[in-house]
């Protein structure tokens, strides 16, 4: 045995002798850090650079199978689920980890924030953390149109349309977005070179360096309440703490590390297995027009608020609301790269944290159930419940029928079911009147069409009877009063006007 | 080795020093030329690298520098026949620009109205808002957007929703009784016309069907 590990040692110092690696990898591993960062909260970097070097692995086994064409990426993806062995795994493990390297990172980046940690001397590391960021969502993005189904080929064209509307350019630039005059063979293969050389590439090289900052400058210490940053002690205060209280990162360090990272590799399996692989949808076809396009999830928020925007606003917010945002994520350590770290004396920043998760949160929600969007089969799918139709008079329940036909349940639900994007109609007597309704049915507005041109006289007679007795229980019929006025009591008013 | 950082040489030097002197200066003097060279080898790879890059940028930007109107061309939708009057129909044609593997995606649908006779209006699938597809509701008479709920009349016009106008019209000619639209890019704002009418219906000059010329027939895969 002893003769084994001799040889073992021989081999490795030939190679070191040659390589000189394992020295100055084995003190970048050991050195000391300060027993404080040795924390839970420490360890999502870590995580998303395991989860990236995952993706590489799975992402280039996928290319093993995977056909950028048009013409057959659709079917080397159901080819990849049901006839390669496994196949379906290793898509669910690439979906999945996509999923969880995004989540990871916003959480490594929340973190990193509400610990100062962007302040000096990191100021550049955060820098290159935003860069890869947004790097890391652009493979998300380049990623599901590689999945070239129904909502890959719908997101490249709302895509399109986005950079169509950039003033003077934007002819040239949707041409450039997808390498000709369609959505077609050259879009995808442009695409598949942005996933899988150039934003890889550019995101390992984006990787390293930040790698290499943390190295260079030591890990963020835990923050104190009241102990600021200041550019001429910091250094010196720093490499101080790490001399007293200095521990190896590895393996004193790290070990925390390690274990969220395989909790969070297993948590990816879990998902793969369980949940399966995203997609693909329906084929891309563009003439198969019955779809509903829908991002995936890290965008489900843009989508919802491309939906909410008032018109007026959305070609100003698509293009300057980025450029701000990002701005600001990027000069934010050059615009205060000294004083408080501590959460506990950065309400705003807390604040601000707070509220984008609050309101990322809710626009995804929203994303993923779309409430502004019509229905589209609900008028032949959703029957009106038996209970509006009792003691309802032939020309009312005619009007029933004026309701299902003429497709108004694509956005008005009623007994629970049918499209979000107009009020529900099951209360509607009480809030509007037989007059009120009259007018809206034939010329809309408040968002919704006019139908006068798609209604006749007794069609909007019926529809406009059956919703007049669609009020809420226990509370009375919209009236109008001043016809009450009016009609009930002719002979007091009337002296009224005579003076 | 820097020749700035040799130490200034004692004035009264013996032999050696002198030799060494010697070498010294022949060694700055090497040192010069190939600073020298070195930078004339920068200056001819940046030359070459100037040379190199305009076919690398001409070949990135190619497919920005076409314009659209040199990707359109006529292509037929079928005869007038397959429209019925009054009613508004999908159609769908190939692009006429396509590469061999494009498979579906060069299938292009589209929304023909025949409002009477030889009155036409040819639509884009394409939502005015983001390019969702639109699909046609013939009882309500709407075009409805799946993506984010916009709506337009049956003469294209904006009916409701995010989209800030009417639907992107092709151009269209009978040929006989064959009804042709312009067509070859994607509609978007930087490429096609939109629907303007204000009204809810709109009623078109009819195309007289004599003037128009046969369309040439072409090959829809070599690009030109
Ligand atoms: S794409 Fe049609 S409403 Fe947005």
């Amino acid at each position: 045995m002893p003769g084994l590990t001799q040889t073992g040692k021989n081999i490795y110092q030939w190679f070191e002798d040659r390589l000189g690696l394992g020295k100055p990898v084995m003190e970048a591993v050991e050195h000391e850090v300060p027993e404080s960062t040795a924390s839970w909260w420490y360890v999502f970097g870590s995580a998303a650079t395991v989860l990236l070097v995952m993706q590489v692995m799975t992402g280039v086994l996928l290319g093993l199978v995977y056909s950028p064409s048009a013409g057959h990426a659709w079917s080397s993806l159901e080819f990849l689920d049901h006839s390669v062995r496994l196949g379906w795994f290793l898509r669910a493990l690439h979906g999945w980890g996509s999923d969880f390297m995004i989540a990871i990172v916003l959480i490594h980046m929340a973190q990193v924030f509400l610990f100062g940690a962007y302040k000096f001397p990191r100021e550049l590391t955060w820098i290159v953390g935003v860069v890869s960021l947004l790097l890391t969502l652009a493979m998300a993005f380049t990623g599901q149109v590689l999945r070239f189904d129904q909502d890959s080929y719908w997101g490249l064209g709302i895509g399109a349309s986005i950079v169509s509307r950039v003033p003077w350019i934007g002819g040239p630039l949707v041409r450039l977005m997808l390498g000709g005059p369609i959505i077609a063979g050259p879009t995808l293969t442009r695409f598949f070179a942005l996933h899988v050389f150039i934003i890889p590439g550019l995101l390992i090289a984006m990787v390293a360096v930040h790698l290499w900052m943390v190295l260079r400058l030591g890990i963020n210490e835990w923050p104190m309440p009241g102990r600021l940053v200041s550019k001429t002690t910091y250094t010196r205060n720093y490499q101080k703490l790490t001399r007293d209280t200095g521990i190896a990162f590895v393996p004193d360090a790290a070990w925390k590390d390690a274990i969220f990272a395989a909790a969070i590799m297993l948590a990816v399996m879990a998902c793969a297995f369980f949940f399966g692989p995203f997609g693909p949808t329906g084929q891309p076809d563009p003439t198969i027009i019955q779809t509903a396009p829908k991002p995936d999830f890290a965008f489900l928020w843009i989508y919802a608020v491309l939906a909410y925007l008032p018109p007026s606003l959305e070609t100003p917010m698509l293009f300057i609301a980025p450029v701000l945002g990002i701005g600001a994520m990027l000069l934010l350590p050059l615009l205060s790269p000294q004083g408080e770290k501590h959460w506990s004396r950065r309400p705003i920043a807390v604040l601000m944290v707070a509220v984008i998760a609050v309101v990322l949160g809710v626009f995804t929600h929203l994303g993923t159930y779309t409430p502004w969007s019509p229905i589209m089969d609900a008028w032949t799918s959703d029957p009106i419940p038996v209970i509006y139709l009792q003691g309802r008079t032939p020309l009312e329940r005619q009007g029933a029928l004026v309701l299902q036909n003429k497709q108004c349940r694509n956005c008005h639900s009623i007994g629970g079911s049918g499209g979000l994007r107009g009020p529900a109609l099951d209360g509607v007597a009480t809030r509007m009147t037989e007059d009120q309704i009259f007018r809206q049915v034939l010329q809309g507005g408040g968002n919704m069409p006019a139908y006068g041109n798609a209604l006749s006289p007794p069609e909007t007679k019926a529809l406009v009877r059956f919703l007049s007795t669609l009020n809420n229980k226990n509370e009375p019929k919209a009236i109008d009063a001043s016809r009450n006025l009016v009609t009930a009591a002719p002979d007091k008013t009337a002296p009224v006007g005579v003076h | 080795m820097n020749s700035n950082e040799e130490p200034n040489l004692p004035i009264e030097a013996d032999a050696d020093q002198t030799l060494m002197d010697q070498a010294t200066l022949v060694r700055r003097a090497g040192h010069s030329r190939r600073t020298f060279l070195f930078k004339l080898s920068l200056l001819a790879n940046g030359v070459v690298g100037a040379v190199m890059a305009v076919p690398i940028i001409g070949y990135l930007l190619g497919p920005g520098s076409k314009t659209a109107a040199a990707e359109e061309y006529w292509v037929p939708l079928g005869p007038i026949t397959n429209f019925p009057e009054g009613e508004t129909r999908l159609a769908t044609f190939r692009n006429p620009v396509t590469t061999a593997w494009d498979g579906q995606t060069g299938d292009v649908p589209c929304w023909v109205r025949r409002q009477s006779g030889t009155t036409f209006q040819v639509f884009a699938i394409n939502c005015a808002h983001l390019g969702c597809p639109v699909r046609w509701f013939s009882e309500s008479k709407l075009f409805l957007c799946p993506c984010h709920g916009g709506a337009y009349y049956e003469d294209g016009a904006r009916a409701s929703g995010p989209p800030e106008r009417g639907l992107f019209v092709y151009d269209h000619k009978l040929s006989g009784d064959l009804l042709m639209i312009s067509a070859g890019t994607m509609p978007t704002l930087a490429t096609r016309q939109t629907t303007t009418a204000e009204t809810l219906t709109q009623i078109a000059a009819a195309i007289p069907s004599a003037a128009i010329p046969m369309p040439k027939p072409r090959c829809a895969s070599c690009q030109d």
